[in-house]
């Protein structure tokens, strides 16, 4: 199966490339390594967000409620620095990291100990969270000229050449990829997503498992809210209102299976950045942004349909094995 | 129950003279296994024939390929003496041929009379179903079968089990079938539900279908059939009428049968109690059981499909709860409260069903095989490969696993090497108790022969195996001592010394002597 990944990961990475060349017949200046970085820097967030999105999908779940905790997040920092300038940006994030943390753990109980399905609970707490997100505001908005300088400039420095922003996302990629190959939980992640029944069997619990994802989810989707305010420099009630549906897409597009079990950080990451330069490239080119749309849904259902084919294959072997015994 | 008048009543009945159903030289084929040989059957109207054999016998497959679900590989169907395929289940439905099951299939939020004329619904002249219709039909279906106390309006899932199968053969009766399969209907019926059963096939009798009858009871057999076929290994061996064959004799055709296997010869060292449970019951799987395993021992656990033995096995593994009893290992009182517990204690579970409880398949051999060793193979939550690599290579190699790289994905391998990466997996846990639930049901006997090889090897090492199995040989030929289970509860335990095949049958089924 690795192979069959790197396979799909491959043919990702030539579509993208292929796509960056039709782009650049029309606008010539897009393949240039520094309009690249830039493209690279505007979907970080994405790219963050679709990591976060993946490992819950990798259990068979989904988490809805990702786009409103990065809204209720994001206000609850915007705020915090508004009320509190003197607070460094590192602790920020810790705390909003925090937030998000018990965002996902709310998520996480229900989904463990009240056995309640993902998309059930998540579906609810994404209203509730936007909710709360105007409970805590009153529904007013944190603008630029109420966040200090530094809140909004930290992630715009450059280090080494890149934006501490394209930073960031490149460590919680590295992160990924460590926690995914290399560690008892990223093992168990994929272990309960193949076969729940065989990995009770092996002593993984399963609910505390998929109790953790959340958990990653809930952080990743807090960690989103502050880097999304401070580049947007606006918290509203409104913020990446539907956005969850990019974030899904995203990990489609890279070949995470919704069924579970099958996905890889490279491709939920070769996902966010096909979505990116989409959204980055075509308006330049002077495509509507209804084809955008259109070209997004193309590649979602293309996805799937390349996905069901490999997934059918293997089916087969199972079903024959089935017949047998 | 009253079974001599019974029999006088079937023997009055002048013997049927061409049969409805005949199938002959049937033969079927899976990969690695086969499952029916050149077998023959034959289904009388207004008669009940019983099929009759051991799990594994091939009866459901037989089943499946009069239901048009399989195909034969060879072997001709005819009914009321024409030849005729059945390709689909829709075929076979069109011959009339309908089969109610252990868990019947029908629609739990319909009603009664939706789920009888469900497909072949009257219509109005506008093409609507037609409801009232439909109603009084189904209320007169069901008068004719002396169900008329099942309301046509009720909703399916209202009703007990025993009213569903009324209702299944009211839908068999609406479409005018001839041929009625009851697989093991009984299962979980209570007594008075089996009675109204028995006055059911009674009435389908005395309407002159052919019924066959598939169960494990012999007292249900001889109560409501009036011939059987017996099946082992996927053969026919023997058929006939039931009065004039004891159930010893069936019993004989049931296990005799030829030497095609031979079991690894051991000098048994046995040692000190290792496992014993006592008074280990659950509220509604099994009750008050109570068992020793020693040091170097192989325990056979032998019994009828549902007699409780891995539900048993799964409460021991951790994997469900009891609600009394003691289990203690190397003298400690446990009580596992997870696998992870068990595993941590030392005792493994190898499940039945390979492909949904065992392998991973999706995860390359090397990580099948650490999955539940991941604590030992890391360091703080964080994985050593290496070590993983080596715990992998030092078990897949002592089972002569047959794969050209241990991260090729588990899928890709046969059954019988997938059933190796599983005990590779629980052995490489180091447990003291390994439990082997139906280790070698549907591979090759290749890799029955390496099973066992390796069983005998694991015991000479001084672990101990609790081995639970429904295939006679296999019990006879591994086990040193053998506990037999009936309904729940341990019917017997004995020393696999001088024991027979028939002893042991008759005590899983609860036949006397």
């Amino acid at each position: 199966m690795k192979n069959f990944l790197k396979y799909r990961e491959i043919w990702l990475l030539t579509g993208i490339v292929v796509l960056i060349g039709l782009i650049s017949t029309r606008f010539p200046g897009f393949a240039d390594p520094a309009n690249l970085r830039q493209v690279f820097n505007d979907t970080s967030i994405l790219m963050i967000l679709a990591l976060g999105q993946m490992v819950v999908i990798l259990t068979r779940s989904i988490d809805l409620s990702m786009a409103s905790n990065l809204c209720f997040t994001g206000m609850v920092v915007a705020m915090l620095n508004a009320a509190h300038p003197a607070i460094p940006i590192p602790v920020l994030i810790v705390i909003a990291l925090l937030v998000g943390l018990v965002l996902g753990v709310i998520n996480g109980f229900l989904v463990w100990r009240l056995n309640i399905p993902s998309i059930v609970v998540t579906l609810g707490t994404l209203t509730i969270y936007r909710g709360a997100t105007f409970v805590v505001s009153g529904g007013a908005w944190v603008n630029a000229d109420q966040m200090s300088p530094d809140f909004i400039n930290f992630q715009r420095a450059a280090f080494l050449g890149l934006p501490v922003l394209s930073w960031i996302s490149i460590l919680v990629i590295a992160l990924f990829f460590l926690v995914m190959t290399r560690t008892q939980i990223g093992r168990s992640i994929y272990a309960i997503g193949v076969n729940p029944t065989a990995s009770v069997y092996a002593g993984i619990d399963v609910g505390r498992t998929k109790f953790i994802v959340f958990c990653i989810s809930g952080m990743i989707g807090g960690l989103a809210g502050y880097l999304w305010i401070s580049r947007y420099v606006i918290a509203s009630v409104e913020v990446a209102n539907g956005y969850e549906l990019n974030i899904i897409a995203a990990c489609v597009i890279g070949g995470i299976s919704i069924a579970g079990g099958i996905g890889s950080v490279g491709g939920a990451v070769l996902g966010a950045l096909f979505l990116g330069i989409i959204s980055n490239a075509l308006p330049v080119i002077n495509i509507s942004p209804f084809w955008q749309m259109a070209i997004s849904g193309s590649a979602i259902i293309l996805a799937v349909v390349l996905n069901a084919r490999g997934e059918r294959r293997q089916g087969r072997i199972i079903l024959r094995k089935a017949e047998a015994a | 129950m009253d079974t001599t008048a019974h029999h006088g009543k079937v023997n009055e009945r002048p013997p049927a003279s061409a049969p409805r159903l005949t199938l002959s030289g049937i033969s079927k084929s899976f990969p690695g296994v086969r499952a029916l040989h050149n077998v023959s059957l034959s289904l009388y109207p207004g008669q009940v024939t019983a099929l009759i054999g051991e799990n594994g016998a091939g009866k459901s497959t037989l089943v499946k390929i009069m239901t048009g679900i399989y195909q034969p590989d060879s072997g001709e169907i005819g009914i009321d003496g024409q030849a005729t395929t059945l390709p689909s289940a829709h075929a076979a439905f069109g011959h009339g041929i309908t089969a109610i099951h252990q868990e019947t299939v029908l629609f739990d939020d319909l009603s009664v009379a939706e789920n009888i004329f469900l497909g072949h619904a009257p219509r109005t002249r506008f093409g609507t179903i037609d409801w009232r219709t439909m109603r009084n039909n189904a209320r007169e279906v069901l008068e004719t079968m002396r169900a008329g106390h099942i309301d046509a309006d009720a909703r399916l899932k209202d009703l007990g089990i025993a009213n569903k199968h009324l209702v299944a053969v009211a839908r068999a009766m609406s479409i005018d079938a001839r041929i009625v399969i009851m697989d093991e209907p009984t299962a979980a019926l209570s007594m008075k539900e089996i009675e109204e059963l028995f006055l059911l096939i009674e009435f389908l009798k005395s309407d002159g279908k052919a019924v066959l009858f598939i169960s494990h009871k012999f007292d249900e057999i001889y109560r409501i059939a009036d011939r059987y076929t017996v099946f082992r290994d996927g053969e026919m061996v023997g058929e006939g009428l039931l009065k004039d064959t004891g159930q010893n004799e069936i019993v004989r055709m049931m296990v005799g049968r030829n030497v095609d296997h031979i079991f690894p010869q051991r000098e048994p060292k046995i040692g000190a109690p290792v496992l014993s449970v006592s008074g280990l019951s659950h509220p509604t799987e099994f009750d008050d059981i109570g068992f020793e395993l020693r040091k170097g021992e192989i325990l056979g656990f032998y019994g009828l499909v549902g007699a409780g033995r891995s539900e048993v096995m799964q409460a021991i593994a951790g994997i469900t709860r009891t609600s009394r009893g003691a289990i203690s290992l190397d003298g400690k009182t446990i009580a596992p409260k997870s696998a992870a517990d068990s595993i941590e204690a030392g005792i493994v579970y190898v499940p039945e069903e390979r492909g949904k409880q065992g392998v991973v398949i999706g995860l390359p051999i090397f990580q099948n095989v650490s999955l539940p060793s991941l604590k030992r193979t890391s360091k703080s939550g964080v994985l050593r490969l290496a070590e993983e690599f080596a715990l992998a290579r030092s078990y897949t190699e002592r089972l002569d696993l047959r794969a050209s790289s241990l991260s090729q994905d588990v899928g890709t391998l046969s059954g019988g090497n997938q059933q190796k990466v599983v005990i590779a997996k629980w052995l490489a846990t180091t447990p003291k108790v390994i439990i082997l639930d139906e280790p070698t049901k549907g591979i090759d006997i290749g890799s029955k022969a390496a099973v066992h090889g390796f069983m005998a090897e694991l015991v000479a090492q001084g672990l101990s195996v609790i081995m639970v199995s429904s295939e006679l040989p296999e019990i006879l030929g591994m086990s040193d001592r053998v506990v037999v289970m009936r309904e729940g509860r341990i019917a017997a335990t004995c020393d696999n010394k001088g024991l027979d095949a028939e002893t042991l049958v008759r005590t899983a089924a609860g036949i006397a002597a």
